[in-house]
């Protein structure tokens, strides 16, 4: 175990130094002896931004309920720790118990953005493992991960040794048991104490008989098992299982219903990124915008019913203490039953000074509504995120919001109050013209104006534009990155074209946005780039601070490869994608018509309001998608006196249609 | 204000790199789970009213912080230290717990002092020990820097030592006491004198043992 004494010399010269030192509340620690399996979960960057994630959080909860199963949770060690450490020889150790993490049999990765990679390859450094999956044999842990990036796992498939694509839920447990079993099969060859003290000679294929194994659970890839061949171009020409029996394409697992939500997470001392307590609410999103990576990949929709929510809100507050609840979903104003949750929980909590943050509110009078009920004291801000300036350019990106949707909302924010309001939007979209990005700059006035308004010069618009970026398993797949003088000039001329006075503009810095494009849209190949960024000193690429794009433009030349092969070039529908191994249930076919349909300005209707055949109900065997509350109204009789639409969802949702 | 207490607590190792920040906000948690009827102030942001009497360093541990809470409902001083104990995270402990009269000043404006105990790794003969301190209490004035993240204070730190002597001996280490001031007029930090002693690096253990709080 990690000595206190050396810990105590170095924890007093690093900033905040309540990131290594764990005890939090709720923070499980059980008997290292007394289990079969060890996992530690690990999110690479910070304490503060790894507390906040709530998969991380359903997973330790999860693998902790399992009597013979322990999970311990490590972050990324920041810059000065780092140093310290490596100048002490600590190696990388566990916020629980302490241990070293080389200790552990699994250790699992939550991968949530491309720019944390360098700091993947920097924390298995730190806790002295072998960087690349094929130097690291059964004496070492299993190196997994999950996430949003797992579906195009490719740039890392050098250095882990499996991944889990999907929901974690059931697949992890499935995987854990796996491992338990192969673990007792290696019998008295393995040690349960002290240390690794395994046994001195690997068995023979013993890792890859268990990877040979893994690979068969649904939802569970095994990059070392395909072998990825290349056309002359540079294209991928395939990608094969390297024998028999291994499945040629992986589907992402899901949990058709949702289990219940963890109700007595870690409560962190520091002040964390979302420093609150989290209710999922509904998973997945039906608005089927077309750039928008989770709306694709978190399909189908599923709602959890009101009755669960509340109880769970009851338990989570009971054992945190929190002062704030957020009811976490892609677009929480689509919950079913978001105004009597919102509304009961004001009420139940009220007087206890409960904050209820609904983190994505769709565009219109109703979340104002909704925003007021749950801000009924200080009202400092809004946010929306129209996206796209042009109603024209909204319809290419499905992002089904009027002009008059957005100045009405406005209006209506204003008026009951707020000050500010924030709007996020996007340049670089698809078919973009300087004059949708010039709308921009004109939506942004209008609502100026309404604030003006209302508000006198106190009111304050804040303007917060990415650089978008064509994700893996979206419509816009298929499409280039627009390349970097086009954005720097579309920014200018949006900067020029802003009011200075009570306009508040932010920007994505335009590197990060490039080396997240290459990295989502990469192949295998990329593996090189990582491991020598890595070894020229990346680490935490998301950190303005720390951030130094020349090394990962050195990192590509040494490599040979184009950056913007990857980043900038459109590809045909005919390609072999280097993620097209990997499945999310919703077709190509659908994808590449949802494509077309934006080229030709076609805007396409939300699942609840009618089916567009994506294939995930069909992939998954689905008897109902999205699966909705309402879904469920249908589905009772209606035997009540007044079954409008009112009466029915209200009293799916349990509550009495009032007012 | 319908009732006011008095907290002594301590802060053990497991927490002792809580900032002091951090510590009021797992007070407040713990006091909310413990279902501690907290009265809260008014305004926009409304908060609990706690109120504590001194920050304790980062990496100090103590046996005697002092915590004042105002609850909105009366409770028996027995039944609220058993519903908070049972909230509180490992390392932080509920000594005691008093009613006092609400319209005592803050407990920050009461203190006046804080007592000591640092364990320091050396090899010196207990004479030779005695002479470094004594060295140290003879000076007439003793000049500290400390840098602060946006400037140098340059201060004097004579006068904040009211006491410093020798507890006792084990194993190539001493304790030590201090009382130092914790005033409006100045703040002795125990790292300070440690430094002016020369013995910065074989410092082991900082524990704040007693606030001493002027009386009413
Ligand atoms: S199957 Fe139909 S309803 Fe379900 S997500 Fe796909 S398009 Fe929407």
């Amino acid at each position: 175990m990690t000595s206190a004494a050396l810990l105590d010399r170095i924890l007093p010269t690093v900033a905040k130094p309540g990131r290594y030192s764990g005890h939090e509340w709720n923070s499980v620690r059980k008997d290292w002896a007394q289990v079969k399996v060890r996992v530690a979960l690990a999110y690479p960057d910070v304490y503060e931004v790894g507390m906040s994630n709530l998969g991380l959080a359903i997973l330790y909860d999860l693998l902790n309920q399992q009597p013979d199963v322990l999970a311990e949770r490590v972050y990324a060690p920041w810059l000065d720790m780092e140093k310290a450490m490596r100048q002490a020889g600590l190696p990388l150790f566990s916020l629980e118990s302490r241990r070293p993490i080389r200790d552990f049999d699994i250790l699992g990765f939550s991968l949530q953005y491309e720019l944390n990679y360098s700091n993947v390859l920097n924390m298995l450094d730190l806790a002295g493992i072998p960087v690349l999956a094929s130097q690291r044999d059964e004496r070492l842990p299993l190196v997994i991960a999950g996430g949003t990036c797992t579906y195009n796992a490719e740039p890392l498939a050098d250095f882990f040794d499996l991944f889990v694509i999907g929901e974690g839920e059931e697949v992890l447990l499935e995987l854990v048991r796996l491992y338990a079993e192969w673990k007792g099969s290696q019998g008295a060859a393995l040690s349960h104490g002290e240390g690794r003290t395994r046994h001195a000679g690997a068995l023979a294929g013993g890792k890859e008989e268990f990877l040979q194994q893994a690979a068969q659970i649904p939802g569970v890839y095994v990059p070392s098992l395909y072998r990825v061949a290349y056309q002359a171009d540079g294209t991928v020409a395939s990608i094969e299982p390297l024998k028999a029996g291994i499945p040629t394409r992986i589907q992402k697992r899901i949990v058709p219903v949702l289990p219940p939500p963890p109700v007595r997470p870690v409560v962190p001392f520091l002040n964390v990124v979302h420093d609150r307590g989290m209710v999922e609410i509904m998973r997945g999103c039906t608005r089927g915008c077309r750039f928008c990576q989770a709306g694709m990949i978190y399909r189908p929709v599923r709602e959890r019913p009101l009755e669960e929510v509340l109880a769970a809100v009851d338990r989570l507050l009971a054992n945190t203490g929190y002062e704030e609840i957020a009811l976490v979903s892609l677009s929480s104003t689509d919950y079913t039953c978001i105004a009597p949750l919102v509304r009961e929980l004001s009420q139940r909590y009220g007087e206890q000074h409960l904050a209820i943050s609904l983190p994505s509110l769709r565009i219109d009078t109703f979340s104002v509504e909704l925003a007021q009920w749950i801000q009924r004291a200080r009202k400092t801000g809004l946010t929306f995120a129209p996206e796209a300036g042009s109603e024209r350019l909204r319809q290419v990106i499905n992002k089904g919001v009027t002009e008059e949707d957005l100045l009405r909302t406005a209006e209506a924010a204003y008026a009951s109050g707020w000050l500010r309001i924030k709007l996020y939007f996007m340049i670089g979209l698809p078919t973009e013209m300087m004059e949708d990005v010039l709308a921009i700059a004109h939506l942004v006035k209008e609502v100026r104006d309404i604030g003006r308004r209302w508000r006198g010069s106190r009111a304050q618009v804040s303007v917060s534009v990415a650089t978008f970026i064509p994700k893996a398993h979206t419509p816009f797949q298929w499409l280039p990155m627009e390349n970097a003088e086009q954005i720097t000039a579309r920014q200018e001329a949006l900067r020029r074209a802003l009011p200075s006075r009570a306009v508040d503009l932010s920007w994505s810095d335009p590197m990060t946005a490039w080396l997240e494009a290459v990295l989502s849209r990469g192949d295998r190949r990329l593996g090189k780039v990582i491991l020598r960024a890595w070894q020229l000193g990346a680490r935490f690429d998301a950190w303005a601070e720390a951030f130094q794009p020349r090394l990962w433009q050195q990192a590509f030349a040494e490599a040979g490869l184009d950056a913007g092969f990857y980043a900038t070039r459109q590809r045909s529908f005919d390609e072999v994608l280097p993620w097209s191994h990997i499945h999310t249930g919703v077709s190509a076919a659908f994808l590449w018509e949802e494509y077309q349909r934006s080229l030709r300005g076609e805007s396409s209707v939300d699942c609840r309001a009618g089916c567009l055949g994506c294939g995930v109900r069909v992939a998954f065997n689905l008897d109902r998608c999205p699966s909705t509350i309402e879904n469920d109204v249908k589905r009772i009789p209606k035997t009540s006196a007044a079954p409008g639409k009112e009466g029915g969802v209200a009293s799916a949702c349990g509550f009495p249609a009032t007012e | 204000m319908v009732q006011r207490l008095r907290i002594t607590f301590a802060k053990g190792d497991e927490v002792k790199y809580i900032s002091h920040l951090d510590l009021m906000r797992a007070w407040e948690r713990a006091l909310r789970r413990g279902q501690i009827p907290l009265a809260y102030s008014q305004g926009f942001n409304p908060r609990p009213r706690l109120f504590f009497a001194s920050a304790l360093p980062v990496g100090f541990t103590s046996r005697a912080e002092v915590l004042d809470v105002i609850l909105q409902q009366r409770m028996g001083l027995r039944e609220f230290a058993s519903r908070v104990r049972k909230q509180l995270p490992a390392g932080l402990e509920l000594k005691s717990v008093a009613e006092i009269p609400p319209t005592l000043p803050a407990p920050s404006a009461q203190v006046v002092a804080a007592e000591y105990e640092v364990v320091v790794e050396s090899q010196d003969a207990l004479h030779d020990m005695q002479a470094r301190l004594d060295k140290l209490l003879a000076a007439s004035s003793i000049p500290r820097r400390r840098e602060r993240p946006n400037r140098v204070r340059e201060y004097d730190l004579r006068p904040l030592i009211q006491k410093l002597w020798i507890i006792g001996q084990r194993q190539g280490a001493y304790v030590l006491g201090m009382r130092l001031q914790a005033d409006e007029g100045g703040t002795g930090r125990p790292d300070e004198v440690m430094a002016a002693l020369g013995l910065t690096d074989a410092v082991r253990v900082i524990e704040r043992v007693d606030l001493v709080l002027k009386p009413l």
